[in-house]
């Protein structure tokens, strides 16, 4: 087992595509570190890449955020104008293990692990986030929804690495919300989740919304009826209950040792309901 | 018993007991200099790792070692053929053994089949993958109910049910039925006016410390051996690992570590008897530290159980008769486990008519271990459940139904004693005037209370309280600090000898430093060697007292001891002053020699213990989840030795109860693998789960220690179940009868309700 850390994308790029065995790209490494200690992966490079420029930086453009791939999750939280403008995604990332894991973990790396039940994952496709992904054949930026494709699985090619996450500039009366149900209060594992992002006309009206459900299906559904359903509303009960509904339909659950199916469909519903009216009033929805 | 030593209660006044002192290993376990199981290193030690098995059952048909044996740093590879079976027709080490290392049939996934030791961890997990095992996958089960069916595989020919009449003609998976009682039950139901009927489940759990099983071992080629483990019993694991090995006993010294954990989970050996044989073997110390995979997949566990409860009232609060069938799983191996359960289910109560049967079962599951009051939770679960319902059918308020019936001094107990002075009663009464009784309860949240019953243990006990040149005083005890013995025994060797706190230094001594001790269990350790410190302080004393007659020159029967100092006695020798025990051991190379108290016993009548608990929880109907709002443990000690550890162990207790009751469970799958070996997906409670726990320590003095002594690290254990089960169904308005009461299974039984 090797361990290299490129000073540049393009070296880490490199030695990817050079090496000739499995290859792991370690950012926080709270997932990969893990899968090692376990038994379950041992590869035969491991490339860290913390060390890259610009990849440790949250950057406040004129299109919105970018934020580097090796930005601890603690740092998110830390930042005052993302919070304001996006805190759906940063209670999210804050959600993730616990307080120290928070300080090494990173949403790249979360949504590069491809497990199903990734808490920051449905809040940043709620949020209409996009990858901007570096590789060989140079960068391209896609949906951050187009990433994994199954549970442990990505779309990223042979020395392809994700190197920042970018979200929109928000525009006024824009809220964002994240729920997920776990057994205890903290350090653990989503069993059932939802984001759900809003924007408001000034009457309180929803003019465009985004619902994702984690943990009820291979990968994050982005329940596009759901978010017809908001659409036009101003979130009354009625509106409501039909959310929750049509996201309990949405789920394609499995029975697992952290929950059954009845379960799933029922609090994925229920959580995407109080998600909604959470991201309403952050959106200053009465 | 040592000669002389009275262990009968008398009242008296203390200076020591009951302050709060610092802890004495509370700096070292803070700054992490204090030495746990995997702490200890030898030079040239090598790394263990054990090769399991990956079926829940499956017979052994060859291991091929060859290509592990051949691998570069590997020293030793060991199979069950290196554990010969020298356990001489005693079916309990028979059955320790085969845990240890399968002999022929693998019976649960987890089973140890081989095991290796290397330079390094990383040739030694090579190694594992180079043995080759050939399995024959038998059908296997998991669950106790469907092992008792007729249909079940059988998990060892060998099981004959044991208590019943005739003996069975054909094997079977129930071990063991046993059965207590007395009166007659089925006329006692014939006078309740109001019968309750409910069956129950519990899942299995583990005990779930923190430090994973650990230990050093090192077998010299003159025969002699070394073990550094962690441990809650190092004289019995020198037995055992003796025994299995066939090494003389006093050949084998055996230290133990700092302990972080055990719960009981720690008073069996597992991992030892094999570090012993691979060093044996390789001829250098190894090193075996369980990873936590294996800690679930091979440790521990508890039973789950299925357990029928009915019980008979008039509508004046009287139970005219009870009864219980209880069965409870003991892994692949026979066990007593249903028997303790049917021992301790109606302990709490004084009845007329009561029976209670235990069945246990074999199922492919690990070998259950002792796990804090074993068995007495489940069963108290199952009881104080239907206790609660019947009281709400009558129209009577839940503590008053049991105070009506609540067992008292002279009660013929369920399971066969009478019963001295108990604290069923004071602890009741405690709670009804509990303010938590009174705090108001909001929407979706209920409040529960229930009882519980631990029997408390002695046993054999031996220690040494030595009086250093200057005064200061150490006190070496057999039986390992769990829960802060260190600090308790100081404390009562300051106060026996009259002297301060901070002059006694107490320590676990080894095998070889002592006579046998039994382990740190059924909270016997701070009852059994406080009475030996006493003892030991007391010969002590009489030496001292000796020692002042002769710098005197006055006969020993004119001195006495007070506060520390040995004082002459009577109008005649009024001009003698006092001599401290500093003083009469600067002078001791001229009086003797060097000053000692040796105390060796059979600590014999623990006192029973009791507690009452009430919990207060807020159920999200739309979620199932539960949330323990409050909580308080009232619960009689005899005398707390040192209160704040006393508090500490009630609301461990009732932390690990909590976990239980809500989320803990081992979830095996269809093809008997454990699927949740980790603390990601076996959820004991993280602290941000609990609300602070309030504790009220009640003192009903034991009559049978000296300063009214009574265990108390288990009881806490029993009623949380209860407790959690009775809240959690008034604030649901169901009945919960299935333990852990997950969010799914909570949201499932609201359903099911909604839906009619």
């Amino acid at each position: 087992m090797r361990y290299l850390r490129p000073l540049s994308m393009e070296d880490a790029i490199g030695m990817i595509t050079n090496s000739a065995g499995t290859v792991a790209v370690l950012a926080g490494g709270s997932d990969l570190l893990v899968r090692m200690k376990g038994g379950f992966v041992e590869p035969d490079l491991i490339v860290d890449i913390k060390a890259i420029e610009g990849l440790s930086e949250i950057r406040e453009t004129a299109e919105g955020f970018s934020i580097g791939a090796a930005v601890p999750c603690a740092v998110l939280g830390e930042h005052a104008a993302l919070r304001k403008a996006w805190p759906g995604v940063v209670e999210a990332a804050n959600l993730i293990g616990s307080k120290q894991v928070q300080g090494r973990c990173t949403i790249a790396g979360n949504l590069c692990n491809a497990s199903p039940a990734a808490d920051s994952v449905p809040a940043l496709v709620a949020a209409g986030a996009k990858a901007l992904v570096a590789g060989p054949k140079g960068n391209r930026t896609v949906p951050v929804e187009a990433i994994p494709t199954g549970p442990g699985k990505t779309s990223l090619a042979k020395g392809e690495i994700v190197r920042e996450i970018l979200l929109e500039k928000r525009p006024p009366r824009a809220g964002d919300a994240y729920l997920r149900f776990i057994p205890r209060t903290e350090m653990d594992i989503a069993v059932v989740s939802a984001g759900v992002n809003l924007t408001l006309d000034a009457k309180g009206a929803v003019t465009s919304a985004r619902v994702a459900l984690g943990a009820v299906a291979p990968t994050v559904v982005l329940v596009e009826e759901a978010a017809g359903i908001l659409v036009g509303s101003r979130l009354d009960d009625a509106t409501l209950e039909k959310l929750a509904k049509a996201c309990s339909d949405a789920c394609r659950p499995i029975d697992d040792k952290r929950g059954t199916i009845a379960f799933r469909r029922k609090v994925a519903g229920v959580l995407a309901r109080r998600a909604a009216a959470a991201a309403y009033a952050r959106a200053g929805g009465k | 018993m040592t000669a002389g030593f009275d262990p009968r209660y008398v009242k008296r006044d203390f200076a020591s007991i009951g302050t709060r002192p610092l802890r004495p290993d509370g700096i070292d376990k803070v700054t992490g200099r204090a030495r746990y199981g995997a702490d200890f290193n030898m030079a040239g030690q090598l790394v263990g790792r054990v090769l399991r098995s990956p079926h829940a059952h499956a017979r052994i048909r060859s291991i091929d070692t060859s290509k592990a044996e051949q691998l570069a740093g590997v020293k030793a590879v060991i199979t069950a053929a290196d554990l010969p079976d020298l356990t001489d027709g005693d079916a309990a080490m028979y059955d320790i053994l085969d845990n240890c290392m399968a002999r022929g049939k693998a019976l649960y996934d987890g089973h140890a089949v081989a095991a290796v030791a290397a330079v390094d961890a990383r040739t030694a997990k090579q190694a594992l993958k180079l043995i080759a095992v050939e399995y024959e996958i038998l059908p296997h089960v998991t669950d106790v109910d469907e092992a008792m069916m007729a249909s079940a595989p059988v998990i060892n020919d060998g099981v004959f049910t044991d208590g019943v009449e005739p003996k069975p003609a054909k094997p079977s998976n129930v071990a063991k039925r046993s059965q207590f009682g007395h009166g007659d039950v089925d006329a006692g139901f014939g006078q309740a006016e109001v019968i309750v009927e409910r069956s129950f489940r519990t899942e299995q759990t583990h005990q779930g410390y923190i430090e994973p099983h650990a230990c050093v071992a090192s077998v010299s080629a003159d025969g002699m051996a070394d073990l550094w483990v962690c441990t809650q019993g190092h004289f019995v694991y020198r037995q055992h690992c003796a025994q299995l090995l066939g090494l003389e006993a006093s050949k084998l010294r055996v230290t133990s570590s700092e302990i972080g954990g055990g719960f009981g989970g720690k008073t069996h050996v597992w991992a030892e008897p094999v570090a012993l044989a691979l060093s044996r073997k390789a001829g250098r110390p190894v090193k075996l530290v369980m990873t936590r995979d294996e800690v679930f997949r091979a440790s521990g566990p508890t039973s789950a159980t299925s357990i029928d409860v009915r019980i008979g009232a008039r509508r004046d609060g009287t139970i005219t008769a009870a009864e219980a069938t209880l069965r409870y799983s003991g892994g692949a191996y026979s066990g007593a486990w249903a028997e303790l359960g049917a021992m301790t289910a109606f302990a709490c109560y004084g009845l007329e008519n009561v029976r209670t049967v235990g069945f246990d079962v074999l199922v492919n599951r690990p070998k259950c271990a002792a796990y804090r009051a074993p068995s007495a939770p489940m069963a108290a679960f199952a009881v104080e459940s239907v206790v609660d319902e019947l009281a709400g059918r009558i129209g009577m308020n839940a503590v008053d139904f049991r105070i009506r019936n609540a067992a008292r001094e002279g009660t013929r107990s369920s399971y066969g004693p009478v019963y001295g002075p108990i604290g069923i009663g004071p602890t009741l009464e405690a709670v009804k005037m509990h303010p938590q009784m009174q705090a108001p309860l909001k929407k979706n949240q209920g409040r529960g209370m229930a009882c519980g019953f631990w029997f408390n243990f002695g046993g054999q006990t031996c220690s040494d309280l030595n009086i250093g040149m200057d005064g200061s005083v150490s006190l070496a005890v057999g039986t390992v600090d769990v829960g802060g013995s260190r600090a308790s025994l100081s404390l009562v060797a300051a106060e026996e000898l009259g002297i301060d706190y901070s002059q006694v230094r107490a320590v676990v001594a080894d095998t070889s430093s002592l006579g046998y001790n039994d382990m740190t269990d059924g909270s016997r350790g701070t009852f059994s060697s406080s009475m030996a410190t006493i003892s030991a302080a007391r010969n002590a004393i009489r030496i001292m007292r000796e020692r002042a007659a002769q710098m005197w020159d006055i006969p020993v029967d004119e001195v006495g001891w007070e506060m520390g100092h040995a004082v002459a006695l009577g109008e005649k020798n009024g001009n003698l002053g006092r001599l401290s025990l500093k003083e009469i051991a600067a002078a001791s190379g001229k009086t003797g020699g060097p000053i000692a108290g040796h105390s060796e016993l059979v600590a014999d009548g623990a006192g029973v213990s009791f507690a009452t608990h009430i919990c207060d929880v807020e159920v999200d109907p739309e979620t199932g989840a539960t949330r323990v709002l409050r909580y308080a443990v009232v619960q009689d000690a005899g005398k707390a030795v040192h209160p704040t550890y006393v508090e500490g162990q009630y609301q461990g207790g009732a932390a690990q109860g909590i976990g239980w009751a809500l989320n803990e469970e081992y979830i095996y799958g269809r093809d008997g693998r454990l699927q949740n070996a980790g603390f990601l997906d076996y959820r004991i409670p993280v602290c941000s789960d609990l609300p602070m726990i309030d504790t009220q320590i009640l003192e009903i003095p034991n009559p049978n220690h000296p300063y009214g002594v009574r265990g108390v690290g288990e009881t806490s254990i029993v009623p949380p179940l209860a407790a959690i089960a009775n809240a959690v169904s008034n604030a649901v308005g169901v009945r919960m009868t299935h333990i852990p009461m997950s969010p799914p299974r909570i949201l499932a039984a609201l359903e099911a309700e909604r839906a009619g």
